[in-house]
């Protein structure tokens, strides 16, 4: 089951639609079980999602938190490392974000917050990372569980600090006061002309993950550390062997993902909720890993299924309007499935094809 | 800190972690990391909420509980030992569908947003009075113990802790025992001893699915009385926790279970009281001490755990 055995569009593009097929498939079985039409049910979500200027507003601010979330898990995976606490460090994140805006806002313009908030939601994030990377790299555990368990550690601790410190003086509600103008990216609803986005709350933060998408391509494929990022996760005996530094690669590739996951909250903090509530990551930085899995690891891919997240959650919330029946778990249900078939079967048709394939080759080059 | 009631709570708290901590035992053990024990209590839980709801019997319910995990439990074993998928991936799927499909269905099928309708009479476990427990309850603290703490509870808590010697023995002292911990640290010897690591594995997935069949069911049929979404609210994660921190090991997992259900029992009780010398702490304190703990152990500060060696690789029979 080696690479190199089936072309790269078969790899790249064939297996993925295939597993992205299983699991709509799958999706649509258990839509026809509670007893509606799955025909019908996908194209309101495409309609949803797509169909008009509100509706692309809103999956492409969705798509924006996955393209983040999914950035992270990719970077990690480079390094071979498996990053599963973006939830907690894009949560932890939110506070570095909501301290620079609650800060600054009420002085100086958005733009001038900006850089301090992209700062602090990247700086919080990284340092959620870096705990979890040093013991990994210094002690050994592995970093798998220790993100688990600094996610949860990171909501008690979110949990107690908005309850008890950040919550607005004389409120019940566990949230920060409101950022005033000066904290808030502006949608782009109001920069672009016309109201093609309507009430959406896509923001500037879509740009700024896009920006995040070139420099982790730019990072991965042409810089020197991510040269040994990437040698490191093909083989670390190599890479160890070749003086790269495994406690360096481990801590600094940790560091950048829990930074990307950090910058989430730039769209849902800065850009959209404009104050710092309870809960606010609500499963993106869990999705990240199947965006991340779907996109393989590749920032155009990422983006990619970064949008697709976003229409099955935009998709969805219209679905959940228009059949009753089909509640907003739906699409919980299909991002398991997503995950399921995409992530965890990834090569449950690989080797059928493998056959195919090289039924198909032998004749040309008399082989096998 | 330490009164009958604290530690009776202590004891409801524990027996869930126990049991989902010893089905994750038996998986890890074999060299199938699993962190989808969440998702397969809670499958459970929804299982047995229907069922016993809807036949008004306890025990089928706790059946419908375990069929749920091990199905979900089965879906894992295809995933990462047949197709040899990345096994924590497949655990986060697990978690999704088993949190998905639960509200799903419930809100289909009862249409109480998610959770299923209060169980009749006989579809929940009732507690257990042990012979003697009035009798015993007014001699100073043994009969106390024994009316107050080891009597009354349901018998899904009794299954739990008598899983605990029967893992032990399992485990260490029978044939499937050994090669079940052989998988986990050499499949490759086991395989050349002409033993099939995958039945193997395949066993070692559906036990634990069992377990976290009868764990979940205890949160709908037991300890409370319908399922409602979301309900084992991390409890598979604490198990899991709780796993490491016993370094894979069953009695250590009894212990570990119990002192995270006496942190948890305290964090209730001591919710906006002071205590003397510290002051007024945090219930956040308390929910995230388990988690905490355990990273501290992991970090090699107080001993080392060591996982199973071939834990989360998959077998390749031959390489080619």
């Amino acid at each position: 089951m080696s690479a190199g055995q089936l072309p790269r569009w078969v790899d790249f593009g064939l297996i993925p639609a295939f597993n992205l097929a299983a699991a709509f498939l799958v999706s649509g079985l258990v839509v026809l079980l509670i007893g509606e039409n799955p025909i019908e049910a996908v194209k309101i979500l495409i309609w949803g999602s797509l169909g008009y200027g509100e509706g692309i507003g809103f999956t492409l601010f969705n798509a924006t938190n996955f393209i983040f979330t999914g950035l992270a898990v990719a970077v990690a995976f480079h390094a071979g490392l498996f990053n599963i606490g973006g939830e907690g460090q894009a949560y932890v994140g939110g506070l570095g974000v909501a301290l620079a805006c609650l800060a600054l806002d009420r002085y100086v313009p958005w733009w001038v917050t900006l850089p301090f908030a992209v700062l602090g939601g990247a700086l919080f994030g990284a340092a959620w990372a870096f705990i979890p990377a040093w013991l990994q790299a210094k002690r050994g555990s592995h970093v798998v569980i220790t993100t688990i368990m600094f996610n949860f550690i990171g909501a008690a601790l979110m949990g107690y600090l908005l309850v008890d410190v950040l919550v607005k003086p004389g409120s019940m509600q566990p949230e920060t006061r409101t950022f005033e103008e000066g904290g808030r990216l502006p949608l782009l609803n109001a920069l672009l002309p016309g109201d093609f986005f309507g009430t959406s709350q896509v923001n500037l933060a879509l740009i700024i993950a896009l920006i995040a998408c070139v420099f982790v391509w730019a990072l991965i494929w042409r810089t020197r550390l991510g040269y040994e990022i990437r040698t490191f996760g093909a083989n670390p005996a190599a890479a160890v062997y070749a003086g790269i530094s495994p406690v360096r690669i481990t801590i600094i590739t940790m560091m950048i993902s829990g930074g990307l996951a950090g910058l989430m909250a730039i769209n849902e903090i800065m850009g959209a909720q404009n104050r710092l509530l309870l809960e606010f990551v609500s499963g993106y930085g869990f999705v990240g890993i199947a965006v991340a899995l779907m996109g393989r690891a590749h920032p155009i891919g990422i983006v990619l299924s970064a949008i697709l997240f976003g229409m099955l959650y935009q998709g969805g919330a219209e679905l959940s309007f228009e059949m009753p029946a089909i509640t907003r778990d739906m699409i919980v249900v299909i991002q398991g499935l997503v995950i399921l078939f995409a992530g965890a079967l990834e090569y449950m048709f690989r080797p059928a094809l493998v056959q195919i394939f090289s039924f198909a080759r032998t004749p040309a080059t008399q082989a096998v | 800190m330490f009164d009958i009631l604290t530690l009776d709570s202590m004891v409801r708290v524990s027996a869930p972690l126990i049991l989902a901590c010893l089905a994750g035992l038996y998986s890890e053990r074999s060299g199938v990391v699993d962190i989808g024990l969440e998702g397969k209590m809670l499958g459970a839980a929804f299982g047995a909420g229907a069922i016993a709801y809807l036949t008004a019997n306890a025990w089928l319910g706790l059946l419908a509980g375990i069929a749920v995990a091990v199905v979900l439990a089965l879906i894992h074993g295809f995933a990462s030992i047949t197709n040899r998928g990345n096994q924590i991936v497949s655990g986060v799927a697990i978690n999704f569908l088993a949190l998905g499909l639960t509200a799903l269905l419930g809100q289909t099928w009862f249409r109480q947003g998610g959770r299923t309708p209060p169980l009749p009479e006989g579809g929940r476990f009732g507690s257990i009075e042990l012979p003697f427990a009035t009798e015993f309850a007014n001699v100073p603290i043994v009969g106390q113990i024994y009316s107050e703490l080891i009597s009354g509870h349901n018998i899904l808590v009794y299954i739990a802790f008598a899983m605990v010697p029967l893992t032990w023995w399992i485990l260490f002292r029978t044939r499937f025992g050994l090669r079940l911990r052989a998988v986990g640290e050499n499949p490759a010897a086991v395989d050349t001893a002409g033993i099939s690591v995958t039945w193997l594995r395949y066993r070692a997935v559906i036990a634990c699915g069992i377990l976290c069949g009868v764990a979940g069911s205890y949160l709908s049929i037991a300890q409370s009385s319908g399922f409602i979404r979301d309900m084992a609210a991390g409890r598979g994660y604490i198990a899991l926790a709780a796993l490491i921190f016993a370094k894979w090991k069953p009695g250590n997992a009894m212990w570990a279970c119990l002192l995270f259900g006496l942190l948890d029992a305290w964090a209730f009780r001591l919710q906006g009281q002071e205590i003397p010398g510290i002051g007024q702490v945090p219930v956040q304190f308390f929910q995230a001490l388990p988690y905490i703990l355990t990273v501290i152990l992991l970090a090699g500060f107080i001993g080392k755990a060591i996982p199973p060696k071939a834990s989360g690789e998959p077998y390749l029979k031959e390489r080619t």
